[in-house]
């Protein structure tokens, strides 16, 4: 536990050094100041806000994550060579890069909302599903990226399978749920919808947010059955558990890949 | 010190180890001889737990290793080629060390002196030439005082006068005690430094003996030549019961158990 915690430390003060993150948070905070200035109130910084996060979020943590480990491949044979447990290792390595890039992201995001504050109770609750769901994705698209930097050796095939992966999930997997719908349209799809959905972070997390911002009405006839189901405690218990699941699957999966990796 | 019993390893279709067996004994010199991609760096990386065995196993100073790493406090690595954090400088990476092995007080800094060292301690490790970064790397080699020094091909790339003090360093610490396991492709040097030799060939060790057992066997007082003719000589005639009265297993020509006990 303790090595851990030194692993971390190193790797903190590695990243902080790198600037990219400063630059993340920056990003963050440029754009949700931008948000507040030019679009009246909290509202509609929310809403825009979301919508870069379901996409900017998972870019910069799955790219991000998987060029640092490839960088960091000499500090980790170097640790490797020491006394240090590679389950030790693994888990400071991902905690090392998952906490700065949730933290940039709520310092950025989160800042202007402290400053110039949120008009309705209702949009506070917002915020913190917003939050919450940025931090998750952070989480899972970094354990994706350690999934993939422990696959492939080589760190070009593991940029491309990155931005790969990141386009699956936030765009062509629409794509393929519109191609479904379009072709089974006679059939009842309501609840194979809901397990489509919750087989892609991205869409679980902009379904979430959609619900809080009360505009699933707008989502006609599957916005409702979406309503129904999430709004209820077992859609929120479920959503949640299948976000969680996202995170630990991974991060499991890489772990086991790491625990029997050749340096 | 260290058993080595039957490793196998392969990469692909490529056997690299094939049942390899060999016996380190304490406070000894053990080269690790052989041509190219005959398996001496993967060997050497099996002992750390670098790379995982498919077979067979490694037994340090009674305890197995499988998946243990707290044998490694006891084990110093120098690599063949030093790879470090880029921009990390060579005191954050000993101070970092330092860290982890629970900052000790007894640590040997002859070789940071003698290498004079001092000056470039604060650059950033990417800046360093390939020499310098190899003097560090034997630095942080001999920093805990090890009971084992694993030290893959130490003398390429260091100047003369660098190659000189690092051997001394080696007799002075194997006459204190230390047992060493060092690779490399300098006859002289070896037979400076060794008191056994591993010949490895194909991923066996195909003679393991002292300096004067292979020079005698082969009946070549210099050992670059009795060297050159274990490679040219019928596998046969090695296997065939010597003149200076070692059991040998005829399939295997040499095994572990054929290092006689030190006169």
């Amino acid at each position: 536990m303790q090595t851990t915690a030194k692993v971390i430390k190193y790797e903190l003060s590695d990243v902080i050094r790198s600037k990219w993150i400063v630059l993340y948070a920056l990003f963050f905070l440029v754009v949700t100041e931008a948000l507040f200035q030019f679009g009246g109130g909290s509202a509609r910084a929310l809403l825009s806000l979301s919508n870069l996060v379901l996409i900017i979020i998972p870019l910069i943590s799955i790219l991000f994550g998987t060029m640092y480990l490839y960088n960091a491949r000499a500090f980790v044979e170097l640790l490797l060579t020491q006394p240090v447990d590679r389950k030790t290792l693994f888990g400071g390595l991902y905690t090392g890069l998952a906490l700065p890039l949730s933290a940039g992201f709520l310092a950025g995001a989160g800042l202007p909302f402290a400053f110039h504050g949120v008009e309705a109770a209702s949009h506070a609750t917002t915020l913190m599903t917003l939050l919450l769901s940025g931090v998750l994705l952070t989480c899972i698209f970094t354990a994706l990226a350690f999934l993939i930097a422990v696959t492939f050796e080589d760190k070009v095939r593991g940029l491309g399978v990155a931005i790969l992966l990141w386009l699956f999930f936030a765009v062509l997997y629409d794509g393929l749920v519109l191609l479904l719908l379009n072709a089974f349209a006679a059939y009842p799809l309501e609840q194979p919808m809901i397990a489509l959905m919750l087989l892609n972070p991205i869409d679980m997390a902009r379904v979430l947010l959609l619900l809080t911002f009360d505009v699933s009405a707008l989502m006609g006839y599957t916005g409702a059955v979406f309503e129904q189901f999430f709004g209820s405690l077992l859609g929120v218990g479920l959503s949640t558990a299948a976000l969680g699941v996202w995170v630990a699957a991974p991060l499991f999966w890489g772990w086991r890949l790491f625990r029997k990796k050749d340096f | 010190m260290i058993d080595i019993v039957g490793i196998e390893k392969r990469f692909g279709r490529l056997r690299v180890l094939r049942g390899l067996d060999l016996r380190i004994e304490r406070g000894t010199v053990t080269a690790i001889v052989g041509p190219n991609a005959s398996g001496k760096t993967t060997l050497i990386k099996a002992i750390l737990g670098l790379i995982k065995p498919d077979g067979g196993h490694i037994v340090f100073d009674g305890v197995k290793l499988n998946g243990a790493w707290n044998y490694r406090e006891r084990i110093g690595y120098m690599p063949q080629l030093a790879r470090f954090p880029d921009n990390l400088s060579a005191r954050e990476v000993i101070d970092m060390l330092k860290d982890l092995r629970g900052r000790p007080d007894d640590l040997d800094e002859e070789l940071l002196t003698a290498f004079d060292l001092e000056s470039e301690l604060g650059k950033p490790l990417r800046t360093l030439s390939g020499g310098t970064r190899q003097k560090i790397s034997a630095v942080v080699a001999f920093l805990f005082r090890p009971d084992v020094l694993i030290l893959d091909e130490p003398t390429a790339g260091l100047d003369p006068v660098a190659s000189s003090i690092l051997k001394d360093k080696i007799l002075r610490e194997r006459d204190a005690g230390t047992t060493f396991i060092l690779t490399s492709h300098i006859m002289s040097e070896i037979e400076e430094l060794a008191d056994d030799i591993a010949f490895l060939l194909d991923g066996t060790v195909h003679f393991a003996g002292s300096t004067t057992e292979i020079k005698a066997t082969t009946g070549q007082p210099r050992l670059e030549r009795a060297i050159a003719q274990l490679l040219t000589m019928d596998k046969p005639a090695l296997g065939t019961p010597s003149t200076n009265g070692h059991s040998k297993t005829p399939e295997r020509f040499v095994a572990a158990d054929a290092i006689a006990p030190k006169p």
